[in-house]
């Protein structure tokens, strides 16, 4: 019952999908769109097991006054203040993402200036690290130091001005040898998930029941 | 919104892009402050966004409007959606299997299928490029065809990388670090205009510096 109901599932509305890629008529096809409906509905309930988890976990640490409560505490706030802002914007002008509604308010001036500098800030990291790894200590490193260097002059102005090799040159890594290698690994990875999936499908691949 | 409504937002907005620039410093009170609204307000809006345009426009409006057989049959996936909270209670967590195993049913019935549809065929007919004559273009459909496939060989580990599978794994080795390099420099460029929008938002619309 605990084991192998979920198995049965899994494989029935696998299964049942391929079919319906095959055969897209009545009633496989209709019945696709409404699996995959149903699919968004149950994965929408899932973001409130993820939400429960974040708020427990901070909930304790707040209540146990254990070191950083405070900016737990402030995560709590900022979670509770935009859902309650959410919803008022739902009810005052039937969606939360009204323009005038103070949700849009929370994703203009803090989602958006929060999001854009953290991954700003990545830049740093990305080019620190990048000076430790990047060193051309064999042919293989060189080559991507030379194509990491050559994209990122010829993206940029001062790289024409330089030379008009750099967006060139840049032009050709991407459209050809980058192209080739990103091709070849989406079609490999693409492969991969397929037998993935059969596998699953198939009830020999069970790590999602633990 | 009001001018004021503005003002405060530019100012609330200023703050936290210094607050989380300040971390180029030294970890700080200030980054973890903006850390933490970050993370409680990115999961408040996510909450909002899938109850909006998830749930309340697939479950609620069409069980409220919809009558007969397509009414009730909602009931299977919410009762499916509560089910998957039991994993709040301890006796009950293994009920939470049935529409996980839903999910993962539907995922794996459409990662064939899309997969196949969306990345394997259409990759697959993109490769295969005229040859057409002694020229630059004939030459660069060469490189992307040779390309593709060293790269997929450099992934086959069924066999030891010798002989004829050793070459073409080194010729796919050249390709895939290239790649890198380049998808490295993409990336980069990409935040470092993010960065740029950043401060260019600090000196344009809060400090009035610059235009």
């Amino acid at each position: 019952m605990k084991r192998t109901v979920p198995l049965v599932i899994t494989f029935l509305t696998g299964t049942f999908l391929v079919i319906s890629f095959f055969v897209p008529h009545a009633p496989f096809g209709e019945l696709e769109q409404r699996l995959l409906v149903w699919y968004a509905i149950v994965a929408g309930f899932t973001m409130l097991l993820g939400v429960d988890s974040l708020i427990r976990a901070h909930a304790r640490r707040v209540a146990r006054t254990r070191e950083g409560w405070a900016f737990s505490l402030a995560l709590l706030a900022g979670l509770v203040a935009t859902v309650v802002v959410g919803v008022i914007g739902r009810v005052q002008y039937g969606s939360p993402f009204h323009i005038q509604s103070p949700f849009m308010f929370i994703y203009t001036y803090a989602i958006v200036p929060l999001q854009a500098t953290m991954f700003a800030l990545l830049a740093f990291f990305i080019a620190s690290a990048s000076y430790r790894a990047f060193r051309a200590r064999n042919w293989v490193a060189t080559l991507l130091l030379v194509s990491a260097v050559i994209v990122m002059l010829g993206r940029i102005p001062i790289g024409a001005a330089i030379s008009q090799f750099f967006p060139v040159a840049q032009e050709w890594i991407m459209d050809v040898p980058q192209l080739a290698a990103k091709r070849g690994i989406q079609i490999g990875a693409a492969l991969g998930a397929v037998s993935m999936s059969l596998r699953i499908i198939l009830g020999i691949e069970r790590s999602y029941l633990s | 919104m009001g001018s004021l409504g503005m003002i405060i937002g530019t100012w609330l907005a200023g703050f936290l892009t210094l607050a989380i620039l300040s971390f180029l410093y030294k970890d700080n009170p200030f980054y973890k402050l903006a850390e933490h609204l970050y993370v409680g307000v990115s999961a408040g809006y996510w909450l909002i966004y899938v109850a909006f345009f998830d749930v309340e426009p697939m479950l609620v409006t069409p069980f409220m409007e919809e009558t007969g057989v397509e009414k009730w049959i909602l009931i299977v996936p919410a009762a499916l959606g509560v089910i998957m909270l039991s994993r709040w209670f301890p006796k009950t967590a293994w009920l939470s299997r049935w529409p996980i195993a839903f999910t993962v049913g539907v995922g794996a019935g459409l990662g064939i299928t899309a997969n196949l549809q969306g990345y394997v065929v259409p990759q697959v007919q993109a490769t295969l490029l005229p040859m057409t004559g002694f020229n630059l273009v004939s030459l660069n459909n060469l490189i992307l065809v040779v390309g593709v496939v060293t790269t997929i060989l450099y992934f086959y580990f069924s066999k030891a990388h010798k002989g004829v599978l050793g070459v073409t794994a080194k010729i796919g080795i050249v390709f895939i670090m290239v790649s890198f390099g380049a998808s490295f420099g993409y990336t980069l460029m990409a935040r470092i205009s993010l960065l740029i929008g950043r401060l260019y938002f600090l000196l344009s619309d809060l400090l009035r510096v610059i235009d």
